[in-house]
């Protein structure tokens, strides 16, 4: 650092013009503050060092990169700075008369490269490591919906999607924002810490991407393909990230949430999860009232629809239509579930039979053909989609 | 100001000429040419056309930089108070369009336009008719591209790298619009590369060989290469999204077989060498700055001139960079990351030729030469940025965050942006024959540094602590950040105002600029008066070694 102390030293010698003595303070303090300011602010500023093998060696790769550009950047700006000052022609500097060196030309072609080459090795080395996603204890389907993830624990009959948590309120400035704001889900993907995860991304409609900072892993989701990456967790806790690839109006509002357990403990949950499926899917087979159905249903338009048709039905026609009063939702049936279930071709609207199971699908529809002021009584009972569903 | 002593011997030969020409007023002694509107809309003279550019390119920049403080305002504080998302992702794409197609790149069109003939000693660009044309055809482009957000279901919202199938299957009605703007806009740049190859290979003044070219001249003929290479690449992939649309192929769409990444392997293998196409005439422009107000020679003159074209080359092998997390082979990612960072070779030997220039030079500091120093140390932050991007695992973590807007930002504000602001200011007394108000010009170089780095350093540590690029909405983390750089934006955009009043007052008056307006400046358009009159270089100068001998 000794050339900003000389600098500064410079600096402070009187000149002719107060003028120019501030405009080069401004510069050297912009310049050192640039230069100076990631290492000493706090971690939360920086890039997260993570809680797996792969997050830390990314990490230290963009710390040595960075240095490496402190460097370079003290050297060339500090010539340049040294010129500035020595060589102004207010303080009589006659110029010189060289206008080319084949011989530096040469050194700072080939010094730089030579920088690069050493850079490239364990850049090289960490990204085979991340390429690696063979042997893996448990395989996760991660598919990217408009605006929500779905999970799917391969050969463990265990799927969920995972919506924003935020309140609409905390969004529109009507209620304080929690810590979490925007990075809170309904259901988390769990994972167990010390096994090797393989994550298979895909996506239903645009391109999401998959991303935990804390873990290294970002993975775009693109329909049509599978994309690999895996992890490695060393540390139990709870790991937020976001969609990180423009996938339309609410990109900003579908985070991913990873709740790290001991393996134990994630043992005990993925078998009460599975008995869950089991009850859901017993609960299915019941007759259910249009009560309990508009009760349930009004939570899954709240999480799944709102977001496009909003809260009161109206949409935001026309990439959205309004739900109120309209043929679809108040007229045939058959229509309405056909609509929900398969999604409609080349609109927005997206296929929900993957996402959301018998008792809210038929929840959902009945809630829509009989909230604001619809009123058509009609229900449709989780037994009849079920059997539609297995057509 | 510089030139208060009278230059030296270099361009003593046109003194003759310059009394000719002295003194004459735009348009004055060619009473048949059209007056009024129908001058600008018919003209074929290189020195109008460029001025349409600039006049263009400026308004674009206001309009683009309306659209930034639009997001900057709803990204002040978290949740949602001026702007939904749905308009917010209008804003986010029509403001990258509108600066990338509307004002950086006509902006440099508009200074080739008016400085490539007078630099190699031409009468006109050797196309006027054609010249004409790929002008009008600009605003027409952008005119519908900014009706679209009028239009039912509004305007492109999916990003200007409108990647499919958010821009195909899921875009708005007026994407067709969107496209066919696009299509009109790159016509205009293809047309006004051809004029410009065409011009630069075959209008030079006798006697001066290519190595002789002012590097502004050099950068460009690169430049226009690149244009036409990867224009109708653009072209295309935004036709088969239009069949996507309209007529119901599936290039792009997975479900009808087709392949969605295919569409972005097409998009940067435009996209990058555009990047390229938006600074190498950058790097033109302060090549001729620094040498001048360090009155001494450039240094490495065919360094600079091999460095170019290097880049260039390179900029079709290194596209698939910015797709690093889109599931490549690894084979694919290491190619990448090698050819990637071996462009940053190149781009460092600018940047030490530059500083070789100015060390033992003379150096004064008038805003041309402000705004050019400034270009070098941002652009640098910019490219150390890129290096970093270019560590392929890393950018596992930096891609699509607000890292990435720091870096693409340093490099086309306080990089490509500046320079063009630093050739306005350096050429402003060659096109209205007055120095731009000097004070003025200082306040705004330095509110505008001031208000450039406070809006965009902010972001590289938004972007490490984890915030995505093009949301609406942040976590409260991020909200110190983004208050500063809400707070520089507004300062930046405000202080452009500043460069507009420099702009109107230089041109209805001010210090009177003598033929050649700076002390250090060797370059042909320096011997010709100032203003340059509406015809020059009728007689082709002899020169030799890029200097006019008789």
């Amino acid at each position: 650092m000794s050339w900003i102390a000389e600098c500064l030293s410079r600096v402070t010698r009187p000149m002719r013009l107060r003028l120019r003595r501030t405009v080069t303070t401004l510069s050297l303090t912009t310049l050192s503050l640039t230069v100076l300011s990631p290492s000493v602010l706090a971690v939360e500023y920086n890039m997260p060092v993570g809680v797996t093998a792969v997050s830390r060696e990314i990490h230290s790769l963009h710390m040595i990169i960075f240095w490496i550009c402190v460097v370079i950047g003290i050297v060339v700006f500090g010539v340049m700075g040294y010129a500035m000052i020595k060589h102004r022609k207010s303080r009589g500097a006659v110029s010189a008369s060289f206008h080319e060196n084949t011989r530096i030309e040469i050194l700072w072609t080939a010094i730089p490269l030579l920088i690069l080459v050493v850079m490239a090795v364990p850049a090289t080395a960490t990204l085979k490591d991340m390429y690696d996603a063979s042997e893996s204890a448990l395989d996760v389907k991660i598919t990217g919906h408009q605006w929500r993830w779905q999970y799917e624990y391969l050969g463990e009959d265990v799927a969920f999607t995972s919506s924003l948590a935020t309140p609409r309120e905390q969004i529109n400035n009507t209620a304080a924002k929690g810590e979490h704001y925007l990075l809170e889900v309904d259901n988390p993907l769990v994972l167990p810490i010390n096994r090797k995860v393989r994550f298979l991304t895909t996506s239903a409609d645009v391109i999401h991407s998959w991303w935990v900072p804390d873990f290294g892993v970002k993975k775009d989701a693109i329909p049509g393909f599978i994309n690999e990456a895996w992890t490695r967790i060393e540390t139990p806790g709870t790991y937020r990230g976001q969609c990180t690839e423009l996938c339309g109006k609410d990109h900003g509002f579908m985070p991913v949430v990873v709740e790290a357990l001991p393996e134990a403990e994630f043992d005990e949950w993925l078998i009460a999860r599975k008995a869950e499926a089991e009850v859901a899917l017993n609960d299915a087979g019941r007759d259910w009232s249009l009560e309990e159905l508009m009760e349930k249903g009004e939570k899954t338009y709240a999480t799944i629809c709102a977001s496009c048709h909003q809260p009161d039905g109206q949409g935001m026609p026309p990439a959205f239509p309004s739900l109120v009063g309209s043929a679809i939702v108040t007229q045939d049936m058959q229509a309405h579930i056909d609509i929900v279930i398969n999604g409609k071709a080349g609109t927005p609207m997206a296929a929900f039979a993957d996402v959301l199971s018998p008792v809210e699908l038929a929840a959902v529809i009945t809630y829509e053909r009989n909230a604001w002021g619809n009123d058509t009584g009609e229900l449709v009972q989780p037994a009849v989609i079920k059997e539609q569903l297995s057509q | 100001m510089a030139s208060e002593q009278p230059r030296k011997a270099v361009l003593q030969a046109s003194e003759s000429e310059g009394a000719t020409a002295g003194g004459a007023h735009v348009g004055e002694g060619h009473g048949s040419a059209p007056r009024g509107m129908l001058r600008w809309l018919l003209t074929t003279n290189h020195k109008d056309i460029g001025t349409l550019y600039l006049i263009f390119s400026l308004s674009m920049l206001f309009i683009g930089g309306i659209m930034a403080l639009v997001i900057r305002t709803e990204l002040f504080q978290p949740g949602l108070q001026m702007v939904q998302p749905e308009f917010f992702n209008q804003m986010t794409t029509m403001h990258g369009l509108i600066m990338v197609f509307g004002a950086i790149m006509p902006a440099f069109t508009g200074l080739a336009n008016w400085m490539i003939p007078l630099q190699i000693g031409a009468p006109d660009m050797a196309l006027p008719r054609l010249n004409n044309f790929s002008f009008w055809l600009l605003p027409v482009a952008f005119l519908l591209l900014l009706s679209t957000l009028l239009m039912e279901g509004g305007g492109p919202n999916f990003g200007w790298t409108f990647y499919a199938p958010l821009s195909t299957t899921y875009a708005p009605p007026s994407t067709s619009f969107f496209i066919f703007s696009l299509h009109i806009a790159g016509i205009s740049s293809i047309l006004g590369a051809i004029n410009i190859i065409a011009t630069i290979l075959n209008l030079r003044a006798p006697g001066m060989r290519l190595m002789d070219m002012p590097l502004f001249v050099w950068t460009w003929l690169i430049t226009a290469f690149l244009l036409i290479a990867v224009m109708p690449v653009l072209a295309g992939a935004i036709t088969m999204m239009l069949f996507d649309i309209n007529l119901g192929t599936s290039y792009f769409n997975a479900a009808g077989g087709g392949d969605p990444v295919l569409f972005q392997h097409l998009f940067w293998f435009f996209g990058h060498p555009e990047v390229y196409i938006m600074i190498l005439p950058a790097f033109g422009i302060v090549s001729a700055i620094v040498p001048t107000f360090s009155r001494k020679r450039l240094f490495g003159y065919a360094s600079m001139v091999y460095a170019t074209g290097s880049i260039a080359i390179m900029s079709f092998l290194v596209w698939a960079h910015h797709m690093f997390a889109v599931g490549l082979p690894l084979v694919a990612e290491l190619f990448f990351m090698y050819t990637t960072m071996l462009i940053a070779v190149p781009t460092g030997v600018k940047v030490f030729n530059w500083i070789a220039t100015m060390f033992r030079g003379s150096i004064s500091f008038e805003p041309p030469m402000l705004f050019a120093i400034a270009f070098i140390v941002q652009f640098t932050i910019g490219g150390f940025s890129g290096l970093m991007l270019a560590i392929a695992p890393a950018d596992f973590q930096y891609h699509d965050t607000y890292f990435v807007v720091a870096h693409f930002h340093y490099v086309l504000v306080p990089g490509a942006l500046f320079a063009i602001l630093a050739g306005a200011y350096y050429w402003l007394p060659k096109w209205t024959g007055f120095y731009p108000h000097e004070g003025l010009s200082k306040w705004h170089f330095w509110l505008s540094v001031i208000g450039v780095n406070l809006t965009f350093f902010p972001m590289h540590f938004s972007g490490l602590a984890g915030m995505p690029r093009r949301i609406p909405d942040y976590a409260l983390q991020f909200a110190d950040f983004n208050m500063l750089s809400s707070i520089g934006a507004f300062l930046f955009g405000i202080s452009q105002l500043l460069f507009l009043v420099v702009i109107v007052k230089c041109a209805r008056g001010g210090v009177r600029a003598p033929a050649c307006a700076w002390e250090g400046a060797v370059d042909l358009e320096w011997s010709v008066p100032s203003p340059a009159p509406l015809h020059t270089f009728e007689i082709p100068p002899q020169t030799r070694d890029g200097q006019i001998i008789r």
